[in-house]
């Protein structure tokens, strides 16, 4: 104990005596450190940020979209429009779902008070409201008999009210989607934005009749969304969607399924991957200059022992064995990293919160990845500082003492 | 019965290469306890590998080196700094003290090696090291504050604060001028006086006066052997010296040994 006492002690005294060498080479372990931990939590941030994002979509989603026809394992080109307003309404049936909604999404052009804005048009039926969990702000939303009637009613998000209305209140207002001029009834309630799955207050919602029959001109739906009663009924409902969906599409036993149901898990699992992956990639780009880093404690180690031969000498001829040379220079390039490692550990948290703040994003620094970071830059001072270490112990005493 | 500090028997050393060099041939020396030797030669003659043979820093190819009664040819690298640590003091012609670093830190550079925990007190026997050389006063110093007799009596203090069975001077004043000389070979000869046992290396036959024996080497053998006859104290000459009697008066006359 004492003797580590004393090893500090040196190794503190002789980093000081080149202040600014010491803190140029800790540099590059303080950027390296700084750099993975902005990164991974970036990374994490980005992640966590998706899954609430996915999470806000809605409760036991479950979306049933369909699938590209495949002949002989060659995907084709155009998606096979398989999904029918009658399967929807088929699925109505299933007493494991809450809610079904059809589902015709199109990118429009929407006009009024003679601003302009492009946004997500989506066809839909009353319930989709509640599958997606979205509040009404103000208005109302557009009635069955409105769906069966094509009517031109739409419900807007806030996003979309900001760019054509201003603080004007929408309801009753004329709003041109496309080429069909249609009414305000609703305003949606905000929903929070976010930079990866986008804004979902960007939004256009219609009667689906007046989007597939009126706008799109399409014969099929998009997808259908549907929520489970319950979390317990997800795998029921799911089956029974599945059983549902092949027996009115006629499949026989061997063909696979023309339409693909995916859960939110599906989505989040997915999303993690994606953002598992990003994160990995950025920590590895951080994680070079952490080794450019190491290199650079290395480097001055090795000028450390040529110019500190003498001394080496000195401390070898009063009786140190090369096991103590050996100790003392590895302390030195440990005590190094991990001061800039606890250095890089202060300016990437603080980077971190600038950076998620600047962004958006929520803030997530795991201990983890601090007790890391801390981690790898001590066993850089390891690695790095056992070479020059080892080269000093097995200095000649002799050849030492002399050494000018 | 006890063993002499030194005893070499035959002691050789041959450096290896296209031309191997005889640096020594088989040197026979005893040192006794509190004997104050001197090891002379001109360059080439293997005084300085006798002398990294002595302090157990060069390991010699025949022969045999008892220290202290313990055999030390043969010795792993470990072993000979145990002994270095526990048996031996060195005091350097260019001090070789850790630049700034204070003096008290210096002296207690080797008990920082001291494995066998001999000394109990590092800090309070450094302290009492500096106080024996005279600079109980500048403990804090560091090197460039310290004139360079100064600097040679706080590298004799860490040779001595081992308590070691040997001090090991290589050309101690060779880089002294000729009272600051006079004054650390008064110190060397009070520290013989109570009970060091000293060796050193000069090719100063002024320097070797002081002693109480002389050892010459040529070509790697001993040619002569001998004590000094009217030895010099070197407390009367740095008395004379302070009563302004000229230094010419004072100096021995040079006499090749």
């Amino acid at each position: 104990m004492k003797k580590w006492i004393s090893l500090l002690k040196a190794a503190t005294q002789s980093l000081l005596k080149n202040r600014l060498r010491s803190l140029l080479t800790a540099l590059g372990i303080i950027i390296g450190v700084g750099a993975v931990i902005v990164m991974v939590s970036i990374g994490q941030g980005v992640s966590a940020d998706i899954n609430g994002q996915i999470s806000a979509m809605g409760a036991n989603l479950l979306t049933v979209s369909p699938v590209r026809a495949q002949t002989g394992g060659v995907s084709q080109s155009t998606t096979r429009n398989t999904l029918r307003p009658e399967d929807a309404e088929a699925l109505r049936e299933i007493p494991e779902l809450a809610a079904v909604s059809e589902v015709s999404q199109s990118q429009q052009q929407v006009v009024a008070n003679g601003k302009n804005w492009s946004t997500t048009v989506y066809g839909v039926a009353p319930e989709y409201l509640e599958i997606r969990d979205y509040e009404l702000a103000s208005g109302r939303v557009f009635t069955d008999e409105e769906v069966r009637g094509r009517a031109k009613v739409v419900v807007v998000g806030q996003t979309v009210v900001d760019k054509l209305f201003g603080d004007e209140s929408p309801i009753g207002q004329p709003i041109r989607i496309g080429s069909v001029p249609a009414t305000v009834i609703g305003v949606l309630d905000e929903k929070g934005s976010g930079g990866f799955g986008g804004d979902q207050d960007d939004v256009v919602l219609a009667p689906w009749t007046t989007v597939l029959y009126r706008l799109s001109g399409e014969r099929s739906l998009g997808s259908i969304s549907t929520s489970a009663t319950g979390d317990g009924a997800m795998t029921v409902a799911e089956a029974r969607i599945q059983s549902t969906l092949r027996i009115r599409h006629g499949l026989t036993a061997t063909e696979a399924d023309d339409f693909e149901i995916r859960n939110q898990e599906d989505i989040i699992e997915t999303a993690n991957q994606l953002s598992a992956t990003l994160t990995l990639f950025l920590g590895a780009i951080a994680g070079v200059s952490l080794l450019v880093g190491g290199i650079g404690i290395m480097n001055i180690m090795l000028v450390s022992v040529t110019e500190r031969t003498r001394e080496i000498g000195i401390r070898l001829s009063v009786g140190a064995r090369g096991s103590d040379v050996l100790e003392q220079f590895l302390v030195e390039a440990i005590l190094l990293s991990l001061i800039g490692g606890l250095i890089g550990i202060g300016l990437g948290v603080g980077l971190t919160v600038v950076v998620t703040d600047a962004m958006g994003l929520p803030l997530v620094i795991t201990p983890a990845i601090l007790g890391l970071s801390a981690g790898v830059a001590g066993a850089i001072g390891v690695f790095f500082g056992y070479y020059p270490a080892r080269k000093a112990a097995a200095l000649d005493p002799i050849q030492a003492l002399r050494y000018e | 019965m006890i063993p002499p500090v030194i005893r070499t028997e035959a002691l050789e050393r041959v450096y290896p290469g296209a031309e191997p060099v005889h640096a020594l041939r088989g040197v026979d020396l005893e040192v006794d306890r509190g004997e104050f030797v001197s090891v002379m030669g001109s360059s080439g003659s293997g005084k300085s590998t006798f002398m990294n043979t002595l302090g157990c820093l060069d390991t010699p190819t025949a022969g045999e080196y008892w220290l202290d009664g313990v055999a030390v040819s043969g010795l792993s690298r470990d072993d000979l700094a145990d002994l270095r640590s526990e048996k031996l003091g060195f005091v350097f012609q260019g001090f070789n003290l850790l630049s700034r670093t204070s003096a008290l830190d210096n002296v207690m550079l080797p008990l920082l090696y001291d494995r066998k925990g001999r000394i109990a007190e590092p800090e309070a026997r450094a302290r009492e090291a500096l106080d024996r050389v005279g600079l109980g006063n500048r403990l804090d110093h560091v090197p460039s504050q310290l004139s360079g007799g100064q600097q040679q009596r706080v590298a004799i203090a860490r040779a001595l604060v081992n308590d070691p069975a040997l001090i090991l001077a290589d050309e101690p004043t060779g880089n002294l001028d000729t009272r600051t000389t006079i004054e650390v070979m008064a110190l060397f000869q009070e520290l013989n006086r109570e009970g060091a046992t000293i060796v050193l290396v000069t090719h100063e036959p002024e320097v070797a006066g002081y002693t109480s024996r002389v050892v010459e080497l040529r070509d790697g053998l001993v040619v002569h052997d001998a004590p000094v006859e009217d030895r010099r104290d070197a407390a009367d000459d740095l008395a004379a010296l302070r009563g302004n009697t000229g230094l010419a008066a004072v100096l021995p006359e040079p006499t090749r040994p």
